[in-house]
Formats: structure tokens, sequence, C-alpha cells
């Protein structure tokens, strides 16, 4: 009942009321252009310059290399694969990562920032270090194996998850929880728990309530969350060729091998553009989900939200979930920062002190202080560009604005929700050999030039800040910004009174997300030629390209200051506040 | 919000002057001279007194490229240069992306493209042949373009290697052959890589054709079979075999005593030993026919009529020259093709180079590959 009075009252608001809400409202189309232009460039530009020399080298269509494809039935067969093992993937992200969202929503606990930091660290962490991780600690001999084997007796280790699909479930599940909890608990924790406890004081059980009422109003946020972590796992590549084994393929894998391998573009590039297509109508629908899943709320400040757990169950509920996050997410972490301190002569930081030598004078020595500057200039930058980018591409998003101004281009708005996804659904290999091909004459000759490397982590950066921010956006009640309107505040004012404060926890959402983008080394950048600026991943990947104990001591001392600095980073980006707008 | 665009507009400042592109060679023309001449002798303008700018050359590489820093340094010195590396990925990677810019090459010179990858690069046509006078030093067999578009600087071999203290421990004789593995014996000790996306698991795949053939009673192919039939494990990566699964590597959490690798792993191992070794702890199978060898090349992307081609040639001939020639071993691990270089102690101590790798022509190799790796594929992992 609320919802529709509400509606209709910004269908009247609408008409009634003609101010200009938006901070941009004196750049509209800029709010809308910039980021359609930074997608035509960087995106599209390179996206079609290598499936045009793909599909027609010789300048006409050549498709003769398509035969195979038609022909076998294995491409259908890594299409449903790589379908299936995302939709698995991210039901159970989902799942296991909900709880723990309503506890972040709801509960105030000792260690809470440190704690979700913690559980942000294993989305940049590079596949082969996870692969690490994992095998120290669910190996064959890895603790978790010895110590059933001990426990019950075993000659052989029980658990066997190399090379299985239980493991590329895993792996995701690590990688990907983070994204679900930051989103939905962002949302939740600004949601009105009176409506649930009204449903409960009506005779609900918990679960009925909870089915009926709070989900419902939580779709936004874990549609959103979802997207993300289904499109992640749709183009994973590392974690199905490093943990999964040679037996499996998705459609990233395949593109890849039949690029690098075979040098089979026009293969590659038909399997890309499927890809896309995908990607595209999972947006399409995603879209329209959204219109019908979005409503404004009447939200209410974190602070009147939250409390610590009073009584035993809560106290459960709030530490089984905690408890399950470091088993899950942490205890890799540590297994790892254990073994970068256990040298030959027992714990020491002989490997971390090696760091800081280069004993062979060789001229590919990073001092660990410049690996980090590196990565932390990326990054910022890439935060920087992203979180700029992507609030005017929600503040154009935003439907229910300058409906009049807006009419004309409307279309182009429609469209910029589903293509600003698209990157993240693009193949890497695809877009980094785009970027040669297309980006390689002034004034765009971005070939060499670590801008490219900021721009493309960007691309990637974006859906993250856009999705985090669109379903607070959304849930804004109209109501709110025409009452500040019409008691006389400029339209800069609104937004900075209502918009903003409201928005602002979902915007260091992305922020975060940006961050870890580019310290991860995310997207294209790998397939591109990098200048001599070193980040921390590509310092591991050079210790980890050689034998010897000593190397892969201080590949894993390495991985530790990774981790170290995006807690750091994370934790920053979390206390960061914007002069004296109030938390809500 | 000032803050916030405070933020973004320090952000965007930052990469506006990282970005900054390095000077771009200043284009001064130098008279027909040769290359090896200090330019700074050269100065044809009366009014220069101070040296002209250095120029830029531009080497594209994959990312297992190294080189000592004054080695680099002695060259931008002689031929008053600033050596720019561009790591561009594997060497895969590497190529697919210089085909892709032929015709606006990224990069003056070319480094890293091995035999397994030449007749792909030669028949796309991204090098210029170049006769360097240093080719007399380097053995025939190692210069498989007659034409000199691409010229070998260093060879290794893909092997298997075996973690000594194992077999010491379980009483077993190590294996010596490439037939040892499909004995009872050495049922699940042996981690290979992906043929389809491993360079080593290529090589030694390669190693089998080499050495079994593709035809008669007991083809590469019969061989597998029954190497898969003895449960050999296949990793991903070399990374993932080596760190993973290599019980030496893995400090005992993997299961494999048998891992595909290089001739060269066990010097390295006791170079990036924690404590000083007597002897390597692991060491290589190089008997007959059992190894692959993988030789790399450098070769020039721009044409004879570009402004930076006498510095391209300064800089090839640099790399078949001793001093940079020395400077491989220990850097990558691998062995100079100049047979003038001397080899430094510990790796010629540790090192065995096989007398008779397994030979699988290179043309053959670009035109067979896509059949082999999925015969392979199907034959072991499907």
């Amino acid at each position: 009942m609320t919802e529709q009075r509400s509606r209709g009252a910004e269908e009247q608001g609408s008409r009634l009321f003609t101010t200009r809400h938006s901070p941009f409202a004196f750049l509209p189309l800029a709010s809308c252009l910039l980021p359609l232009a930074f997608l035509l460039l960087f995106y599209f530009y390179p996206l079609a310059s290598i499936l045009g020399l793909s599909f027609a080298p010789e300048g006409h269509l050549d498709l003769s290399a398509l035969e195979k494809l038609v022909q076998t039935r294995y491409y259908l067969r890594t299409l449903w694969f790589t379908i299936w093992q995302a939709t698995v993937s991210t039901l159970l992200t989902v799942g296991l990562a909900l709880p723990g969202a309503y506890v972040f929503a709801r509960y105030e606990f000792p260690g809470k920032s440190l704690v979700q930091a913690l559980t942000t660290v294993p989305f940049v962490l590079p596949t082969i270090v996870v692969a690490v991780a994992f095998s120290a600690l669910l190996g064959p001999r890895g603790l978790i194996n010895q110590a059933l084997m001990g426990f019950l007796g075993l000659a052989h280790p029980p658990l066997e998850l190399q090379h299985t699909l239980a493991i590329i479930l895993l792996a995701h599940v690590f990688y990907n929880y983070t994204l679900v909890v930051r989103i939905v608990s962002t949302y939740w924790a600004n949601l009105n728990p009176r409506l649930a406890e009204a449903a409960r004081m009506l005779g609900a059980g918990r679960w009925r309530a909870f089915r009926e009422v709070t989900l419902p109003l939580l779709l936004p946020a874990v549609g959103a969350a979802a997207l993300l972590v289904f499109i992640f796992c749709f183009t994973s590549f590392g974690v199905i060729l490093v943990l999964g084994g040679p037996r499996f393929a998705t459609l990233e894998v395949e593109i890849y091998r039949q690029t690098i391998n075979y040098f089979n573009l026009p293969l590659a590039a038909t399997l890309s553009v499927f890809q896309i297509l995908f990607t595209f109508a999972l947006m399409i629908g995603y879209t329209r989900l959204q219109a019908r899943t979005a409503l404004p709320l009447e939200l209410r400040s974190r602070r009147a939200t939250q409390r610590r757990p009073r009584n035993w169950r809560e106290r459960l509920l709030v530490w089984g979930n905690v408890g399950l996050m470091l088993a899950l997410l942490v205890m890799p972490l540590a297994a790892l920062v254990a073994r970068s301190f256990s040298t030959a002569k027992g714990v020491s930081l002989d490997f971390y002190a090696q760091l800081f030598y280069n004993p062979r004078g060789s001229a590919f020595y990073v001092p660990p202080g410049q690996a980090v500057l590196n990565s932390l200039g990326f990054a910022l930058a890439t935060v920087g560009f992203s979180v700029a980018l992507g609030l005017m591409a929600v503040a154009a998003l935003d439907q229910r604005k300058e409906i009049r101004f807006f009419g004309k281009i409307r279309f182009l708005r429609r469209l910029l929700d589903p293509i600003l996804m698209l990157p993240l659904g693009t193949s890497a290999v695809t877009l980094g050999l785009g970027y040669i091909v297309a980006l390689d004459e002034p004034p765009l000759d971005l070939r060499a030039s670590p801008l490219l490397v900021v721009l493309a982590h960007t691309l990637v950066a974006l859906p993250f800040v856009v999705r985090s921010v669109m379903p607070a956006l959304r849930a804004i009640d109209p109501r709110l910004r025409e009452a500040a309107a019409s008691l006389g505040a400029p339209p800069w004012r609104v937004w900075r009174e209502i918009d903003l404060p409201i928005v602002a926890r979902a915007v260091l959402v992305g922020a975060v997300f940006a961050f870890t983008i580019s310290m991860g080394e995310f997207g294209a950048t790998s397939l591109i030629a990098r200048p001599e600026r070193p980040t921390l991943p590509i310092a591991i990947y050079r210790f980890l390209g050689r034998p010897g104990a000593t190397n892969y001591g201080q590949a894993l001392a390495m991985a530790a200051l990774l981790m170290a600095v995006c807690t750091v980073g994370f934790l920053a980006i979390e206390r960061f506040r914007v002069g004296e707008v109030g938390e809500f | 919000m000032r803050r916030i665009v405070v933020f973004t507009l320090t952000g965007m400042l930052m990469v506006l002057t990282a970005c900054c592109p390095p000077t771009p060679g200043t284009g001064l023309s130098e008279p027909t001279t040769s290359a090896t001449e200090a330019p700074s002798t050269s100065t044809e303008t009366p009014e220069a007194i101070t040296p002209p700018e250095p120029r830029t050359l531009r080497v594209m590489t994959h990312d297992s490229f190294a080189v000592s820093e004054e080695v680099i340094a002695a060259f931008e010195e002689q031929h008053n240069a600033r050596v720019e590396i561009l790591e561009s990925g594997d060497v895969g990677v590497m190529l697919s992306q210089a085909i892709l810019s032929a015709d606006n090459p990224q990069a003056d010179v070319l480094y890293g493209i091995d035999n397994t990858f030449l007749s792909r690069a030669l028949d796309a046509g991204i090098f210029q042949p170049y006769d360097s006078p240093l080719l007399d030093e380097i053995p025939d067999h190692l210069e498989l373009d007659p034409q000199h578009r691409a010229l070998p600087v260093d060879y290794g071999d893909v092997c298997l290697n075996y973690d000594k203290g194992w077999f010491a421990e379980q009483g077993l004789a190590p294996p010596a052959s490439l037939e040892d593995l499909t004995e009872p014996e050495y049922r699940g000790l042996t981690v290979a890589e992906d043929a389809a996306s491993s360079s080593p698991g290529l090589a030694f795949m390669l190693a089998t054709i080499g050495h079994f053939g593709e035809e008669g009673d007991y083809t590469w192919l019969d061989y597998w079979a029954d190497l898969r039939a003895n449960d050999v494990l296949v990793a991903s990566d070399w990374e993932n075999a080596y760190w993973g699964s290599f019980t030496y590597g893995s400090g005992g959490e993997g299961d494999r005593p048998i891992v595909v690798s290089y001739a060269s792993s066990p010097p390295v191992e006791v170079l990036f030993a924690e404590e000083p070794f007597e002897e390597a702890p692991t060491a290589a199978v190089v008997s007959d026919g059992s190894c692959f060898r993988q030789i790399e090349f450098v070769g020039i992307l721009i044409p004879e009529d570009a402004e930076n081609r006498d510095l391209a040639e300064a800089w090839v001939d640099f790399m078949l020259g001793t001093t940079f020639q020395e400077d491989i071993p220990l850097n990558m691990f691998v062995f100079p093709a100049n047979e003038n270089a001397v080899l430094p102690e510990a790796f010629g101590k540790f090192a065995a180079i096989p007398e008779h790798p397994a030979e699988v022509d290179y043309a053959a190799i670009e035109a067979n590959r896509e059949a082999w790796v999925e015969a392979w594929t199907e034959t072991v992992l499907r």
C-alpha cells in the first residue's frame, strides 16, 4: 500500500515540480555522454577493430574458419558448462553470503571493519597464489587432510579436491563472497526493520517474514550483486585453468586457446561475440527486473538499525557467520602468510628481508616499496576515473529525473545501463588485442602508455561502481527531494543534503571494488605490453616463474605485502568521509 | 563533495603526470657511420655543445626476460640510447600482439620467439632480415632461419626433473628415460603440464613426438595412453606443477617426485636455495631423445629505412655478443647460443646439457600444432 501511494505521489511530483534535482542538471547531456564516449572510445572501438580484423582479414568477410564451430559438439558443451558453473557458483555465493550480509547490516560487533576488510582481500589475489593457499589447506598433504587423517586414522587423504568441479565452485565463492556481502549489507542497513517486525506481529514466522517482506525489499541489491558474481564466474579464466585443471574449459579459456595457441582469430571472435551477446541478453533481462523491483523506500539511518547482539541466539548468528568467514576466506590467507614466514631455519623474516636485495644486479629488480607505489598509483587513478564516470552514469540512469529534457536522448539512456556492463562480460583476450589494433595512432597511441592500464581497469571497475550505487539511489523516496526543493533548496543542495548522504556508503563500496580491480590486475592488462612499472602482482609472477626455494618464499612475502596493502586500503576507503555530510 | 572532487582530480592528475610519454627519439639522423661508433663524437652541427639527446630503442620481450642492469647500461652508454623494455605477456601473447601490429610495430626489436612459434612469426612476416656479423660465432644447428630474419640468442631443454631425496628415501632408482615412466614402479609419480596451455607442456609433448614418432607399432599417442594408465597428473602450467605438485618444489605438500621442467632447473635450485647446497637437490633426465630443445630468437621489426634501424641492428649484435651472452645463464637460466661465451661456474657445474634432444622440425610444429594438441588432449584428458 505505502509503495503504491508513494509511486503515485512520485508521478504527481514530477508533474508538479520541474526543478532539476541532479547536481549534473546543468550538464545533463554530459553526464550521459561522457560515460558513453568513454565506452565508445575504449570499449566499442577496440572491440570493433579486432572483430573486424578477425572476421574480415582481407577486407571481405571470411567465415570458413567457423565450420569447425558448427561441426563439433565440443563448443556447445563448453557453452553449457560455462553457464552451468556460473549459475551454481552464483547460487552458492549468494546463499552463503546473505546471512553474512544480514549480520553486517544489523549488528555491531568488535572487529567488524577488520573482518569486512579481510573478507575482501581474496578478491585481489592472483589465482596462482590462491592455488598455493588452497593446496596448503586442502591439498593431499594440506593441513585439513593431515588433521582428518590423524583424527580418523586414515591411510589416504579423505579430501581429493585437486582438479575437481568442487574446487572451482569453492574458489568462486572464495573470490566473490565479499561482493554479495558488501553490496547487500550496505543496502540492508538502511532498510526499515519495522516492516519485518510488523509482519511478525501479524503472526508471520521468522522465515515467512524474511521471504515475504525483507527479501522482496532486498531484491534490487541482491540482484545487482548476483549479476556481478554471475558475470565474473561466466568469464572465469584463472580459476578454471589453474584450480580446475585442463579437463575444464569455459568460453573464456577457449577464446584464449584459440587466440594465443592456434591464432584462429575468426573462431575466437565468434566465441567472443557469443559471450558478449549472452551478457547483453542477461543485462536486458536484469534491467527489466531492476525496473520492477526498485521501490522508493522509507529508509532509516544505519545507526538506527544496527545494534549489538542481545541474546544467545543473536550472538550465535553473528559469531557463527564471522566464524564461517574466517574459515572460508581468512584461513587460506593465513596459511599463505604463515608460509611466507617459514624458512629452512624456522620462523623468520628472511624472505621479506631478501625482497630488499638485488643480489645479481638484475635490471628487472623491483624494490617492494616501488611495487607498492606503482600498484597504489594505478589503483587510486582507477578509483578516481571509475567513481567520477560511475556517478555520471548513475545520474543519467536515474530515470525519475529530468524527464522533459532527457526525453530526446532517452534511447541512449536506456541503452547505457546494459552496455555499461558489457566490458565485464567481454573476453580480456579479445579486448586486450583490440587495444593493440585500435589504439595505435596519435592522438590515441596508448599501446605502451600507463594510461592504458588505468583505462582498462576503469572499464572493468565502472560496472561495480554503477551496480553498487544504483540500488541505493533508486530507493530514495522522491518526496524527500521534492520537500527539500519546495523549501527552496537549489538542486545541488538537494543532492548534497538528500542524495549524497544516502548513497555515500554505496559509493564507497564501489570505490573499494574499483580499488580491488586495479590492485588485482583484472581485465585486459595482462594482454598488453607493459612499460617498466611493475605492480605487486607482476612482481609475484616474476618470483614464481623460476625454481628455487627463495624465489617461492619471496613470492609469498610479496603476496603477504599485497594483502596487507589492500587491507589498509579497504579500511582507509571505508573511513573516507566527505566534508560535513552526515552518515546515513 | 569538494573532497570527492579533489580526490578525483588528484587521481586524474597522478595518472596524467605518470603518463607523460618518455621523450621520443628526437630523430637525430646519424650519418652513415657504423652503429658502434659513439654518437657523441659524430656531432654534425657545430653549435651542438651538449651531447645529443639519447635515442630510445624499444625492445619487446616476454615476461621471463631478465638481464643485469650493468649490461643494459653498457649498451646505453655505448650508443647514447635509452633501452625501453616492453614486457608483453608470455610468448604466445607477445607473438599475437606482434602479428596484429606488424604494420605499425610497437617496438624496434622483438626477443623471445622460440622454435615452437618461429614458423608462425616467419609466415606472418613480422621480422626484417639482418645479417649480423656475430652469426659466425653461433653454431649452425641453432640457425633455423636461413634468411636471418630470426637470429638465435639462447637455448634450453625441457626435460623430466626428479626429486633426488625422495628417490633415495624410497630406495627406488630415479627414471632414466621416457619409457621408464610407464613402468608400474613409477605409477602416480609424474606431473606434466597441459600441452594446450603451457609452453613446457607443449615442448614435452614434442619430445615424445620426436622420440616415439607418429607411425609404427608404438606411437607417441600410445606412450601417452600408457602414461595416463600409469596415473600421470596434468597441471595447467609450470608454476602449478612445480610449486603445487612436485614433491621438492612444494616443500612436501605435493606428492609427485617427477616433474616436467628444464634441464637448468637443478642449478637454479642451488642458486636460489635457502642454504648452500653441495650438490643440486634435483636432477634432470637428459638421456637421448628425452628432452626437447627450445631455441629463442631475436628479430628486427622495423624496415631497413627506419630511423632506428642502426640502433636496432646494434642491439641485435649486442645480444649475440659475449657481454650479453655471458649474462644470460644466471638471469634467464638458459644457455648462450654464442660458442665463445663462458658459462658461469655454478651453472657449468650443476647443469646438464642433453647431447641428443628429440628432434621436431619447427615448420611441422606450427603446421600440426592444433592437430597434435587435440590428439594429445583426447588421449590424456578426455
